[in-house]
């Protein structure tokens, strides 16, 4: 089909710009995984290879709390931002207009839409208040606010797959005398499954990454991953950041190519 | 009628949980910083209770500390909110200029590779920004890769001083938030038939003419988009200057969270972060406005 001599969609240059682009983006990344196996200390000389700053890493008691506290509070704000996502997706798609649709969406897209560091300060201000009335310190500030940014991520696949979804088969199985929560348990959530599953992880990923907000709910001594290494940086860049940055890179990638697999499948 | 109300009361039950939520951690606290901006500093952070429209005068104006009552223009405060515009736009602006090329490039290979090129971009997207953020300074800083290898090669004599300025926090936004810019633009031209444009040559149009009259108006959506998702974190961006700008290039939400740190004044602080929040809302209706005239053309 494509003839290879003429091609209209070739635009004279967009090649050379785009390649560009693509090595600029990723050669800071590939220089950060290649010298997280320094022997050395700095990015400049390779010293050869060595599992060096993974073990200082691995062996540190700070990381390992902080890494710890990190999946702690990720997993705890997957599961929570993606059953009160799972929920609202099904009050408001396949639905006709009802009274506040909008102000529900404009809700649920919040944070979205707030910049973190706002997001940041206005928890900050909330959360001193209410650990002064409490006396309470815990881990659970920190849960609820990342549950709650996550809210909109784990939303949009969910949501995105329940439009795809038209209402014939659970219509046939209601015709079937299923009842209104057998439908839904045999028929409506087997084939939104993957949806929630992708609509998780991609909130586990942005609660992991969060810093912002982390940096300005946690209390003292709460460090997560990514507070830890903004907090080393100050001090000089340590090369076993480099290692716990190519750990989560590689979890990232690991989690969106699952991702990708799983919301593919529909087509 | 009767089914109406079922439904909205259906539908209502069921958001419940996570509007709930997004009240208690999202909407709630920020109306209560609104509240914040209005009273007067505690002496050692927090605030008193004791109404004051001083957090919002003193974003722009300082009182004269020997003339109470006088006011001057607060100099380091304009400069950190014009920096922040023209560091934000900036970015905005350049990553449209080679995102464009690179959603077209992406969006013209065949379906196969088209995939893997798509989540290449999608990576970086989704990467830790910290972990981003790292990677470039490590480019950039004096004794970076950068500069070794420009030494190196013989090409400067000295590194090039780029950490630290707002040069390097420019860098830092433009790298972090350039597939912000790409994907947008993708869905675009994603959507764009092809034939159009072999259509367009057929009838003696000029490669500029076709990029003109027919790529260009089936892009613009997807730039419009793509300038919003770049524009609005940079303008509130706070790691990247923090980290590439080194404490003295700072842009608002540095300045914002001085005032929870070191500065002690909260009600500022709650004040900047409203403007900053503003600044958001007002470029979100211009998105909207630009995108509903589209609309009504189309």
């Amino acid at each position: 089909m494509a003839n290879a001599s003429f091609s209209a969609s070739r635009l004279p240059g967009f090649s050379t710009i785009a390649t560009i682009v693509f090595v600029m983006l990723y050669a800071p990344i590939v220089t950060l995984v290649v010298y997280s196996f320094n022997a050395g200390k700095t990015v400049t000389a390779w010293e050869g290879f060595s599992w060096r700053w993974y073990q200082q890493a691995w062996t540190n008691d700070i990381v390992q709390d902080a890494a710890l506290r990190s999946l702690t509070v990720a997993t705890c704000a997957m599961l929570i931002a993606t059953t009160v996502a799972t929920l609202a997706a099904l009050g408001t798609t396949r639905t006709g207009p009802f009274a506040g649709k909008t102000l529900i969406s404009v809700m649920i897209n919040q944070p979205l839409l707030v910049p973190d560091i706002v997001t940041a300060i206005s928890l900050l201000i909330f959360v001193a208040a209410l650990k002064v009335a409490t006396g309470y310190q815990g881990l659970a500030y920190l849960i609820v606010a990342h549950a709650a940014f996550c809210i909109p991520f784990a939303y949009l696949p969910i949501k995105a797959r329940l439009e795809s979804m038209d209402l014939s088969l659970e219509n046939a199985a209601a015709d079937l005398y299923a009842s209104p929560m057998q439908t839904f348990r045999r028929v409506t959530l087997p084939l939104l499954a993957p949806a929630i599953i992708a609509g998780g992880m991609l909130a586990f990923v942005i609660s992991l990454d969060d810093v912002v907000i982390t940096s300005f709910v946690k209390s003292g001594g709460q460090d997560t991953l990514p507070t830890y290494m903004l907090g080393q940086l100050r001090r000089g860049t340590e090369p076993d950041v480099n290692a716990i940055s190519t750990v989560l890179l590689c979890l990232t990638v690991l989690l969106l190519s699952l991702f990708f697999v799983l919301t593919r499948k529909r087509d | 009628m009767a089914i109406g109300k079922d439904r909205t009361r259906r539908n209502w039950l069921l958001s419940a949980p996570a509007l709930i939520l997004l009240t208690l951690a999202a909407a709630g606290p920020l109306l209560i910083m609104v509240v914040y901006s209005f009273l007067s500093p505690g002496q050692y952070g927090n605030v008193q209770w004791i109404f004051s429209l001083e957090g919002w005068r003193s974003i722009l104006f300082t009182e004269d500390i020997f003339e109470p009552g006088k006011y001057t223009l607060a100099d380091a405060h304009l400069t950190i909110l014009m920096r922040s515009l023209k560091l934000s736009l900036l970015t905005t602006l350049i990553t449209a200029l080679v995102g464009f090329p690179t959603a077209w490039f992406i969006a013209t290979k065949p379906p196969k590779t088209r995939v893997l090129w798509l989540f290449l971009i999608t990576i970086p997207f989704w990467t830790n920004l910290l972990i981003r953020t790292f990677a470039i300074n490590e480019v950039i800083r004096n004794e970076g890769l950068l500069n070794s290898f420009l030494l190196w090669a013989g090409l400067i004599t000295e590194p090039l001083r780029i950490i630290y300025t707002d040069t390097a926090v420019f860098i830092g936004m433009a790298y972090v938030y350039l597939p912000f810019m790409v994907l947008p633009i993708f869905a675009a031209i994603d959507r764009f038939d092809m034939r159009l444009l072999e259509a367009g040559f057929d009838l003696y149009a000029s490669r500029l003419q076709v990029l003109r009259r027919v790529i260009l108006p089936i892009v613009k959506p997807g730039i419009i988009a793509g300038s919003i998702l770049v524009f609005t974190p940079s303008i509130g961006a706070y790691v990247i200057p923090r980290i590439l700008g080194g404490g003295k290039n700072l842009m608002v939400g540095n300045l914002i969270d001085l005032q929870f740190g070191q500065g002690r004044n909260w009600p500022l602080g709650a004040a900047l972060g409203m403007t900053l929040l503003v600044i958001v809302m007002i470029a979100l209706a211009v998105y909207t406005r630009v995108t509903n005239r589209e609309n009504d053309r189309g």
